[in-house]
């Protein structure tokens, strides 16, 4: 037995662990914790698999990101959880959620077991074709050329979730700024780091987005860097969430998705299909896109983040 | 002179190790959240400053090094944020008298 296959039985092992632990916790909180140090365990699984870029994406969104979403539910849940808890469904029920359960489960597993040796792929055609877009990264080109359209919608889906928090805020602060007021409190020690540590992210989160190209990486995980950045500056003080009601706000969250839009209906033009790109100019571009979508993104994220918005400007 | 530095890798690392789980049992056994975040604070420094400076010598050139003191760093500034941000968060919900 080698060292490798040692440690990938201890990693798995430790995977399944904490996913039975997260679902039998109790406490909202507690699975959400569960819930981050899965991801982040998730994540090493993907290097094992030598998946890079989901395990970039697995840390950044799929632990990072929704842990804290999910994080900030629990805590506006903490104030009714103990009724909840108390509550007690019916054995009928129980029964019906756990036949579901035991169904979903087994038709996965199914599925899992039966598939054909080798599994059916793509990645020998998405390989081949690679030189036509210019990347040297493989899992972009799917992702932005091959299969753009599904890039496209999730973009798209982002700006939709944030409308669904955004239409959660009572009528008399609509327009205001999300989060809390006045619960902020400056010490030095947060500060000085929520001022030394932007800087480094936005470089990192550039380098990211750039070798996205050529090497694991892309706008996504950058995105997600620039809004924690973000998000750090207000926890610490430094600045505060910006009033929904901002036109340039507006601009910023939608830049994003229209680019992507109109560079879909010009392939109807110049390469005579939506989202097609015209020979030689693919990288171009995937770039152009990729560089709006950023920020878009990055705001979109941070401002899912900070909810709803709470409270409206001093008259 | 290989031998010194896999000698070097194998006591740091090892090291490194050591505060790790030191780190861990602090998680677990101390009483409060402020006293669990100092012990987790030492697994977060020494301890991936000893892994860094043991895998140092097997680093690829210069650059690679570089990178490794980079990620030490960064992680030793990133946890020192997340660390503030969870002890202040810990100090409103159970106040210490």
């Amino acid at each position: 037995m080698t060292l490798e296959l040692v440690f990938d039985i201890g990693l798995a092992a430790l995977v399944l662990t904490v996913a039975t632990w997260t679902l039998l916790a109790r406490e909202t909180t507690a699975a959400v914790i569960g819930f981050v140090a899965y991801g982040l365990l998730l994540t090493l699984v993907w290097v094992r698999l030598a998946a890079v870029d989901v395990a970039l994406t697995e840390a950044a969104i799929g632990s990072g990101m929704t842990g804290v979403l999910l994080l900030t539910a629990a805590a506006r849940l903490r104030a009714t959880e103990a009724v909840a808890n108390a509550e007690q469904p019916g054995a009928t029920l129980r029964v019906v959620a756990a036949l579901l359960c035991v169904s979903v489960f087994a038709g996965l597993a199914g599925i899992v077991l039966l598939l054909p040796e080798p599994g059916p792929t793509l990645a020998p055609q998405a390989a081949a074709n690679l030189g036509s877009t210019g990347l040297g990264n493989a899992v972009t080109a799917v992702l932005l050329s091959f299969r753009a359209i599904d890039t496209l919608l999730e973009t798209v889906v982002l700006l939709l979730a944030l409308l669904g928090v955004w239409s959660l805020a009572p009528d008399r602060v609509w327009g205001g700024r999300p989060g809390p007021q006045g619960n902020v409190q400056r010490d030095g020690v947060l500060v000085f780091l929520a001022q030394l540590l932007p800087p480094v992210g936005i470089v990192v989160a550039i380098h990211l987005f750039w070798v996205g190209a050529d090497a694991p990486g892309g706008k996504f995980q950058a995105a997600t860097i620039l809004a924690a950045m973000w998000i750090l500056a207000q926890q610490a003080g430094l600045t505060d969430a910006p009033p929904v009601d901002r036109r340039w706000l507006r601009l910023v969250l939608v830049a994003g998705p229209a680019a992507f839009l109109a560079v879909g209906f010009l392939g109807f033009a110049a390469a005579g299909a939506f989202l097609a790109y015209p020979a030689g100019y693919a990288k171009p571009l995937i770039l152009f896109i990729e560089a709006a979508l950023m920020p878009s993104i990055a705001a979109t994220l941070a401002l899912l983040v900070a909810g709803p918005p709470a409270r409206t400007e001093p008259p | 002179m290989t031998l010194v530095l896999d000698i070097l890798t194998v006591v740091a690392v090892s090291a490194g190790v050591f505060f790790f789980l030191a780190g861990t049992v602090g998680l677990l056994r101390f009483p409060d959240s402020l006293s669990r975040l100092h012990a987790l604070t030492k697994a977060d420094n020494l301890g991936l400053g000893l892994v860094v400076l043991g895998l140092l010598p097997r680093a690829d050139g210069p650059f690679g090094a570089l990178k490794l003191i980079a990620v030490w760093l960064l992680a030793q500034l990133a946890g020192a944020t997340v660390t503030q941000l969870l002890a202040r968060a810990a100090r409103t919900a159970e106040p210490q008298e």
